[in-house]
């Protein structure tokens, strides 16, 4: 006869590997989604940086141009560019999951939560392109 | 097509000190086989020892919830024949303790439901003398909420529930939520005290998979997004007037 237990103790406890994140495509894009904040902090202080610069005197903003010119420069702001675009539109589509239909206490399109924050995002994109064009 | 197809079902014995492995069966495959029948089919005709729960067979009870091919699944609602030619890789869900085979310890999980308070909750002696009356409208705030089965597979899809065992996760969370909503309800403050702790709400960091795999169409995401922001505004009440009654 088979010895029985009342009380199997043995689970058995399986751990996360340290690399979950590659484990599908979604826990991917997630990653890449908390990651990007790191270069919405590197734009920011490369902005302190630029203004910095632009506040000393005329030498020092032209080496700051010049080291931004640098290829190696120019590849990586194309990267970072590339994580704060992603670092937008994820969180900017993530607004509908709370404030709008929140708000209207019944469910709304997910365009009407997200649009006001392109729509601004786009607006103040077209000002400054017109600024740095010399057009403002 | 071939007529078979071979499932590797993840074995575990307590008894034996072992490692989990897989084990290939050959099963039949037939058109209206969900991976459940495939199962039973082991069960029944190969391997006695397979150990695994179903009960209804239609997607209500949730018991039957398994990793296929990775992804948490009600292996009762899901085609065998959408996995051919295969292999199928049937293992127990994820971040749960495995009792035996396919089994996992529900123990915690069961728990952390208990403590977020999910039924009606009247702080009054009210006592209807009717059924309470709650408008369309009423009913739709948390209709959707309470359509969760229990099967679990959202914890299975969220990282954090495997990353700190604490997190009360998805299910928990989005069933008290519903009992927020509901009109009947006078327990917000009950929950908002246990929810709003670090291993609650504020652990999620909107990776969103637990919406994704809900084979009941339940959004638990938004759950616990909605329970931040109403989280907020009781502290800010509070803040603001903190002898004011909320």
């Amino acid at each position: 006869m088979p010895q029985y237990t009342q009380y199997q103790p043995k689970e058995h406890r399986p751990k996360m590997s340290a690399y979950w994140y590659l484990d599908n495509w979604h826990y991917l894009r997630y990653a890449l989604r908390e990651s990007s904040s790191f270069f919405v902090a590197y734009f920011c202080v490369l902005t302190l940086v630029q203004l910095a610069a632009l506040g000393t005197n005329a030498t020092r903003y032209a080496r700051f141009e010049a080291f931004m010119a640098h290829p190696a420069m120019i590849i990586v702001n194309a990267i970072a560019l590339a994580f704060f675009l992603l670092h937008a539109i994820t969180w900017f589509n993530l607004v509908p999951r709370v404030m709008m239909r929140q708000i209207l206490a019944r469910p709304t399109p997910d365009i009407i939560s997200s649009a006001p924050n392109y729509l601004v995002w786009f607006g103040a994109t077209i000002i400054l392109a017109l600024f740095i064009t010399g057009v403002l | 097509m071939s007529d078979t197809i071979i499932l590797e079902v993840a074995r575990f014995n307590p008894e034996d000190g072992g490692e989990p492995s897989y084990q290939s069966f050959e099963v039949p495959l037939r058109p209206d086989w969900m991976v459940l029948d495939g199962l039973n089919h082991i069960k029944d005709q190969l391997d006695g020892s397979l150990a695994f729960r179903w009960s209804c067979r239609m997607g209500i009870c949730g018991s039957c919830g398994m990793m296929v091919n990775g992804v948490p699944t009600l292996t009762c609602e899901t085609l065998l024949m959408n996995y051919a030619p295969g292999p199928v890789r049937v293992a127990p869900l994820d971040h749960f303790p495995v009792v035996k085979d396919l089994v996992v310890d529900l123990d915690d999980f069961l728990a952390k439901l208990q403590k977020v308070r999910p039924w009606v909750v009247r702080k009054d002696d009210f006592k209807p003398a009717r059924e309470f009356m709650q408008s369309p409208a009423q009913l739709e705030a948390f209709h959707q909420f309470s359509l969760c089965i229990n099967c679990t597979l959202c914890y299975a899809a969220c990282p954090v529930s495997g990353l700190d065992p604490d997190f009360i996760g998805p299910a928990a969370i989005a069933l008290a939520h519903r009992y927020n909503l509901d009109s009947r309800d006078q327990g917000i403050e009950d929950r908002l005290d246990i929810v709003s702790q670090h291993e609650g709400i504020w652990d999620c960091t909107v990776v969103g998979e637990c919406s994704v795999v809900c084979p009941k169409h339940v959004d638990p995401s938004l759950a616990i997004q909605q329970f931040k922001l109403t989280a907020t505004k009781e502290w800010f009440k509070s803040f603001l007037l903190p002898r004011g009654k909320h």
